[in-house]
């Protein structure tokens, strides 16, 4: 009698341990997946200027609630917006400077073609060479502003994007009380 | 023929009557032309001639570039003073790249290759000559043309619009009047390149005279003129496809979705000029119109002319303009610097006087929803507006932003003066801004990631150069010592 009940409990024990051993290396979760939603949202120019290393830890600071949402210089407005309706959180926006999309920019007559600005660009947005004036890739900059504090003649600054016809809209409406 | 119901709609006061008996007028040659490289829906065209050049009516100036572009040609012949900025006719007034074309006033053509017997090219072909001459949606819409015969091709019903439901605009009633047969061979030609089985024309009530004589010219041919009643948006793409044919185009879909094309009788006329004297598209009937024009008309004029020189044609101003808009009305773009030029789709220019545009201060909404009643495509203007003024623009996509067509009927009938589709334009540019910030931020993303693994891969790569120089120099080492090792040992 006892003999059955050791060896009915061993072998249920072994079974429901294997059970757990092979759903915990098939169904494993790695880290919050909350975190990989938000690094999803940010720039992931890995610009630091949120004081978090990288995207990466400014997404799990924030999944933790350690961070506000309006941490992100580059992502602007649009981007606090988007943060808090994934954290669920209400957004204080009112000290989110909007400046609307910037750019870097180069003015050719002071540039030493130094290549610092270019070294420390994240996406890879500035083109030059040493002893060339460098010129920057509209398209792929994030206005991180690494290249700003990189430049030893302050000849990269950040200016609001240029309007064109294809990026022009209507402002909004400004009507009071109507509506 | 049974007609079907439009939704909504409203009654506009017409004012047609200014221009609508003025025979089509052509226009002194102007000296100096401004042609916009892109004139079109979708990419800007390429130029391939050279400030400098010497170039001849009709002649390729630009190439289209990419699946949804068109070309441009050159309206006269002349110099290209220029490639450079010019102000666009575009509420903004922003600068395009624009061609300076310096007319020599010999307005001689290039040499062109028509087609006397044009139904014995096969479809394919008749869509290239019309991608190569430049068509594009002449009643305001300026997507390529070729393209749209190209994606329609088997469709069951041909529609041509002739509706011109915009008040002050009768270019496309002038045409009809004067040149019927060949907006109808036109047609023809359009019905054959898509191999429509039905062919309808729509054309207001409000325009006897060209039911008339476009009934007269299509006796005997599959293309079928109907009167509709005259009605705002009538001409519009979506509601003349509900009118004659009873369906709906589905939320974000196409024409060709439910087996219909649509074309303006103003391209039909195009596509007959290019196919059958191989013109491309430099020309277009505009209506010069509106309070403060003296003399209000339908003029004939080479694209890229300036505004100004075609309100000198009108006879000057008569008072003050308080608004200039090209196109009608209703659905028009407002613009303020009269340098710009005609481009392909500009149906009318307007100059209204400040009673005509009646503005008001807006006041609050009193939810009497007139605008419901008065939108076509059944959306809530009211609503969609409160949502766009409380800045919650997901929330007036949910209520049909993206299906509405900027007709401007809720505006029209709003009793409180709410700038309702002002509202709706703004927030369609927000969203479309937004949509390109994301891209960019994707394509940014991939950047920063390539850049990391680059710099990782430079490191790595140093490292590994560097342990094998130091495997090398200790083999070296290694190689000295056993040599000078097995030299001590012979020297013993």
């Amino acid at each position: 009698m006892l003999l059955a009940a050791v060896v009915s409990l061993t072998i249920l024990g072994t079974v429901f341990g294997l059970l757990l051993g092979v759903a915990a290396r098939y169904l494993r979760v790695e880290g919050n997946p909350l975190v990989a939603e938000i690094e999803q949202l940010l720039p992931g120019s890995q610009c630091g200027q949120c004081g978090y290393p990288g995207c990466t830890g400014a997404a799990q600071a924030l999944a933790e609630g350690g961070a506000p949402v309006t941490l992100c210089p580059p992502g602007g407005r649009a981007l606090a917006q988007a943060l808090a309706a994934k954290l669920g959180v209400d957004a204080d926006l009112s000290g989110v400077e909007d400046k609307g999309p910037m750019i870097a920019e180069v003015k050719e007559e002071i540039c030493i073609g130094c290549t610092r600005c270019f070294k420390v660009c994240p996406t890879d947005a500035i083109m030059g060479a040493a002893q060339q004036i460098h010129v920057v890739f509209r398209e792929a900059c994030t206005a991180c502003g690494k290249c700003v504090d990189a430049c030893p003649t302050e000849s990269v600054t950040l200016q609001p994007v240029p309007v064109t016809l294809q990026s022009w809209h209507w402002h909004k409406p400004q009507t009071g009380s109507a509506t | 023929m049974k007609l079907f119901d439009l939704r909504g709609g409203v009654h506009p006061e017409g004012r047609k009557d200014l221009s609508a008996e003025c025979q089509i007028r052509s226009v002194p040659l102007p000296k100096t032309l401004y042609v916009p490289l892109q004139q079109h829906i979708g990419a800007p065209a390429t130029p391939v001639v050279n400030v400098g050049d010497h170039v001849l009516k009709g002649q390729l100036i630009a190439h289209a570039q990419g699946a949804v572009s068109a070309p441009v040609h050159a309206p006269t012949s002349g110099v290209i003073a220029a490639l450079g900025d010019h102000a666009a006719p575009h509420p903004s007034g922003l600068p395009v790249p624009t061609f300076t074309l310096e007319s020599d006033g010999l307005d001689q053509w290039i040499a062109l290759k028509g087609e006397d017997d044009p139904f014995t090219l096969s479809p394919e072909d008749v869509a290239a000559r019309v991608a190569a001459a430049g068509i594009v949606g002449l009643g305001g819409a300026t997507f390529p043309s070729a393209l749209k015969l190209n994606l329609s091709r088997g469709v069951r019903t041909l529609i041509v619009n002739g509706g011109e439901c915009e008040p002050y605009l009768t270019c496309d009633d002038r045409i009809m009047r004067e040149r019927a047969v060949q907006i109808v061979e036109g047609i023809r030609l359009i019905a054959y390149a898509v191999a429509a089985q039905e062919v309808l024309v729509g054309i207001e009530d409000n325009k006897p005279e060209a039911i008339a004589a476009m009934q007269a010219a299509a006796r005997g041919s599959a293309v079928q003129v109907i009167a509709m009643p005259s009605m705002y948006p009538m001409g519009s793409e979506k509601q003349i496809v509900q009118v004659l044919t009873g369906k709906e185009i589905p939320a974000g879909g196409r024409p060709a979705d439910i087996g219909v094309l649509v074309h303006n009788v103003a391209t039909a006329y195009a596509v007959q000029q290019a196919i059958r004297y191989g013109r491309p598209l430099i020309s277009r009937i505009v209506t010069l119109s509106g309070g403060a024009l003296k003399t209000p008309c339908n003029v004939e004029t080479l694209v890229g002319t300036p505004v100004e020189e075609l309100i000198a044609v009108a006879g000057g101003y008569a008072q003050p303009a308080a608004r200039m808009v090209l196109g009608g009305p209703m659905m028009g773009q407002q613009f303020a610097n009269t340098g710009v030029p005609v481009m392909k789709g500009t149906s009318g220019v307007l100059a209204l006087t400040s009673k005509e545009i009646g503005q008001a201060e807006p006041s609050p909404c009193i939810r009497c929803s007139t605008c419901v009643r008065a939108c076509p495509v059944g959306l809530l203007p009211l609503e969609m507006a409160a949502h766009i003024r409380a800045s919650d623009l997901t929330g007036a996509v949910d209520l049909g932003l993206k299906d509405c067509i900027a007709c401007g009927s809720c505006s029209y009938v709003c009793p409180a003066h709410i700038p309702l589709v002002h509202f709706f334009n703004y927030a369609k540019g927000d969203l479309a801004a937004q949509e390109r910030a994301k891209l960019k931020q994707e394509a940014t993303k991939k950047l920063a990631e390539a850049r990391t693994e680059r710099i990782a891969r430079i490191e790595r790569e140093r490292a590994e150069a560097m342990a094998k120089r130091k495997a090398a120099r200790e083999a070296k080492e290694r190689a000295a010592k056993e040599a000078a090792a097995q030299a001590a040992k012979e020297a013993a």
